[in-house]
């Protein structure tokens, strides 16, 4: 496979963002492990009563009322995330019933660490496509969980992003085609009964983000005869602002294409709702006609990477519900004791 | 929820927890929540069920610091009498919000939110919470 | 319908009792009852237990077969009144209307809770089975809550400062180091109250009534029963009623009232041929400050919204125009749940029998006791006389 290209247009109906209130800023994460360097400003963390399930519904609310389709015309709710609320049980399901879809629907839970939510998106884009679904829901949302002291607590945040998905004529973007790259690449991970993954630091790096990322670039790029200037933006998964910048570079882009779509600084890594927020962000500010590039990583490893080509539609719908811009706006700043509190880090028994 | 832990207790309600469902009186049109089979107002028995507005006002607040057991770590949190903007009255708990933020008359809007787990490894009971607008 | 007349009274202090179990604490007030009375325990025929959560705390449930067996007595009716913090009022009702309806002659009407069994997460939990589980309890609210809501919308309402409802709490202090079966016996300042730590807002720790242990009774019996074994009668039962409410706050239409009390407050003066100003002593049921003060209202004391005033003018006072909670009330008498309506009529009782000592209404001839439960979803009136 080189590029999945579906026969008749298949597009964005609605999407919706979700990024908690509460904000820990590095400096404050520094100041307890005794370092110096940050590689962000601060990210968001989830409330005590928040978690991936909560934040896959309030993104998906979001995309219904961008949709403006009845939820029970959704045929299929794939969530992609590496922090589901049960080990075993789907959150698809609850997601399902919350925002009042009906009983007869394919409910999925996938995980493919920051990607999952990528992943989603090509079954849902395959599923309509192919005429099996009108409608369907594809979610990437994560409460990231950073190992205390770990370099990965400076970045792992919490976040989700909704996009539904339908046939062309109702979309406020359309997909031109996209592809996937996976290896096996080990670069992060975590056993059964480890409460924080780990990582194999700077092997994540060249041979696991820039690899992929740069591969599922290249190959879309070269399938669809498409350069860096045919395209106006550039979302990639973002796990620290080093990266993706980067990446930017060595595929050809510039960085005001890369711009509106880059937030690790102000909410950290979202995982599965990294690039997905970022695309988001730029749907918020892009005009009918222009062309998004968004390419994820999931470690482990593999990257999507999608050309989205925005509609007139884009105008009228993103009023709907609140932008991305609002939702960093919105926060309120914790300090460590309440960030280990909220995300369960004090041993309570 | 107290008692012993229950899946069924949880399962039955989950339909009117995670979207406001409550019921509409055909015969006086006043709406309950939660949902009921007999008007309070008229007596009537044809009741339906209908979907509440999700936005409406604080009619009184209180921040609990004393808590149950099941909702231990949790505190201080605000619960509130809430008068949705069709009339519905409920109780709910408000989140996203400082107790020092509160105050009679705010307006808020339906947030779904992870209300408490049954146990350590129990089911996790999920519902709807109101956030400041 | 038969007269009925409470001819002995018994009960236990208000405390921790650590060493004593449910069943210890409520055969001694039975007992103490039945000694009171000068009778004999074969003499009971049937015993009606008012308690909220002995099956949650103790996982104790059939308290009447328990209760009468414990006593020597399996045979007689017996049965566990359940009806939240008017579980002992409840029970007073039912064994009322035992006697009056001519079916029984000599009944015990009893109450205990044995709270201190449980961490105090566990008795909130417990207190708040009093309202909707699943919509009321499902959001976190507590019962402390519950009234903290109701107090916040009374100031709001009628623009009352909290200092001028948290005085109940000192008045009903003041009392209760006469009491010598009160949790707690030392007054406390109006400055004191409102410092003690807030456990829902606006209620301060010192404005609602404590956790303790406790059981209490009350022999009640028919005229022909008093002539037969020639005891003396010394207080008539006049009025017995219970009504209830919308079970939740947000089903009331204003919930500054509690309309169960008023309901059963105008039945109980319409049985009993008297109004307001004829009542000489009032125990009410102050779980909190802003109830004591609400139910001055709805019994007809005072204004919707001037209860207030009451406590300010000292109106309450055991010389006042309704002397009230002279034994501690609920805030420092102590508020056993199942067993506080009993100790209401327990101390009624004394009253009306000059048994008071330092706080001795002068001529007590008619006293009310009011018992609630959960925020008025259930009220029981109970109006006694002193017989000449």
């Amino acid at each position: 496979m080189k590029v999945l290209k579906t026969a008749a247009d298949v597009g964005i109906v609605g999407y919706g963002a979700y990024i908690p209130r509460y904000r820990i800023k590095d400096a404050e994460i520094a100041r307890v492990w005794g370092r110096t360097r940050v590689p962000i400003k601060e990210k968001a963390v989830a409330g005590p009563d928040e978690d991936t399930v909560t934040m896959s519904v309030e993104a998906s609310k979001y995309a219904l009322k961008r949709a403006m389709i009845d939820p029970k015309e959704i045929g299929a709710v794939f969530i992609g995330t590496e922090s589901p609320s049960y080990a075993v049980k789907p959150s698809a399901t609850i997601i399902a019933e919350a925002i009042g879809d009906s009983e007869k629907i394919l409910a999925v839970d996938m995980e493919f660490a920051c990607r999952a939510g990528n992943t989603a998106m090509q079954n849902v884009i395959g599923l309509v496509a192919s005429g099996m679904i009108n409608y369907g829901l594809a979610i990437g949302a994560d409460v990231a969980q950073g190992r205390p002291g770990d370099e990965l607590e400076f970045t792992a945040a919490s976040g989700a992003a909704a996009f539904i998905i339908g046939k062309g004529k109702r979309s406020l973007a359309i997909f031109e085609g996209s592809s996937s790259y996976a290896t096996d690449t080990p670069d992060f991970w975590r056993r059964e009964g480890e409460y924080y993954p780990r990582h194999f630091y700077r092997f994540t790096g060249a041979p696991a983000y820039f690899k992929h990322i740069i591969e599922a670039g290249k190959m879309l790029m070269n399938e669809l005869g498409l350069k860096p200037s045919d395209f106006n933006y550039v979302v990639f998964h973002q796990p620290n602002i080093k990266f993706p910048l980067r990446a930017c570079k060595m595929l050809g882009f510039s960085a005001e294409q890369i711009k509106p779509g880059l937030l690790v600084d102000l909410i950290g890594n979202t995982y599965a709702g990294s690039s997905l927020i970022g695309l988001a962000a730029t749907l918020d500010i892009a005009k009918p006609g222009e062309r998004i590039l968004v390419i994820s990583f999931g470690s482990g490893a593999g990257s999507d990477a999608f050309s989205i080509v925005v509609t007139e539609l884009i105008e009228e719908k993103r009023r709907r519900a609140p932008l991305v811009s609002e939702l960093i706006n919105r926060k309120k700043y914790i300090d460590y004791a309440f960030y280990a509190k909220f995300r369960g880090k004090i041993r309570t028994r | 929820m107290m008692g012993v832990e229950s899946v069924p207790r949880y399962w039955r309600e989950r339909r009117y927890r995670y979207r406001l469902i409550g019921s509409e009186c055909k015969k006086c049109r006043k709406r309950y929540y939660p949902p009921r089979k007999v008007c309070l107002n008229c007596g009537s028995r044809e009741l339906v069920e209908v979907k509440l507005a999700e936005t409406g006002k604080v009619i009184s607040y209180t921040v609990i610091r004393v808590l149950p057991r099941e909702f231990q770590g949790l505190e201080p949190y605000v619960i509130a009498l809430i008068e949705l903007d069709d009339g519905t009255r409920l109780l709910s708990q408000l989140t996203d919000v400082d107790p020092e933020e509160v105050s009679t008359g705010i307006r808020v809007v339906a947030t779904f939110r992870r209300i408490k787990e049954q146990s350590k490894d129990g089911i996790i009971e999920y519902g709807i919470k109101f956030k400041p607008i | 319908m038969r007269k009925v007349f409470v001819i002995g009274t018994g009960l236990t202090k208000i405390g921790e009792h650590w060493d004593r179990s449910l069943r210890d604490l409520i055969t001694e007030a039975i007992l103490a009852a039945v000694d009171d009375a000068a009778v004999e325990v074969k003499n009971i025929e049937a015993i009606y237990i008012g308690n909220m959560s002995s099956g949650y705390l103790q996982g104790q449930e059939h308290l009447g077969s328990l209760v009468a067996t414990w006593l020597g007595i399996p045979g007689v009716a017996a049965c566990k009144i359940e009806a939240a913090c008017a579980s002992g009022g409840a029970a007073f009702h039912q064994a009322y209307l035992a006697v009056a309806s001519g079916q029984y002659d000599c009944v015990i009407a009893s109450g205990v809770e044995k709270m201190t069994d449980a961490v105090t997460s566990d008795v909130t939990s417990a207190l708040i089975m009093a309202d909707d589980q699943e919509y009321v309890a499902y959001t976190g609210a507590t019962f402390v809550g519950l009234n903290a809501l109701v107090y916040r919308h009374y100031m709001e309402k009628y623009g009352v400062k909290q200092e001028k409802i948290a005085a109940f709490s000192v008045h009903c202090h003041k009392y209760a180091k006469y009491n010598p079966y009160a949790q707690f016996r030392r007054e406390v300042t109006l400055e004191e109250v409102l410092r003690s730590p807030m456990i829902a807002d606006p209620i301060h720790l010192l404005e609602a009534a404590p956790i303790g242990d406790g059981a209490a009774a009350v022999m009640l019996c028919s005229e022909d029963f008093l002539n037969k074994l020639k005891l003396e009668k010394k207080v008539e039962v006049i009025a017995s009623t219970l009504a209830t409410d919308a079970f939740s706050l947000y089903d009331r239409e204003d919930i500054t009232t509690l309309r169960a009390t008023r309901i059963a407050a105008e039945k109980a003066y319409r049985m009993a041929k008297v109004s307001p100003k004829d009542i000489d002593v009032l125990e009410v049921h102050d779980a909190f400050s802003i109830l004591g003060v609400i139910h001055l209202e709805d019994l007809g004391f005072a204004k919707k919204g001037e209860g207030w005033k009451l406590v300010e003018e000292g109106e309450l006072e055991v010389d006042g125009s309704i002397p009230t909670n002279l034994f501690g009330g609920l805030k420092a008498r102590g508020h056993p749940v199942g067993a506080t309506g009993i100790y209401q009529i327990v101390e009624v009782a004394w009253q009306l029998q000059g048994k008071a000592s330092k706080c001795q209404v002068d001529n007590a001839e008619l006293g009310l006791a009011q018992s609630v439960g959960g925020v008025g979803g259930t009220v029981v009136i109970n109006i006694l006389k002193r017989v000449r």
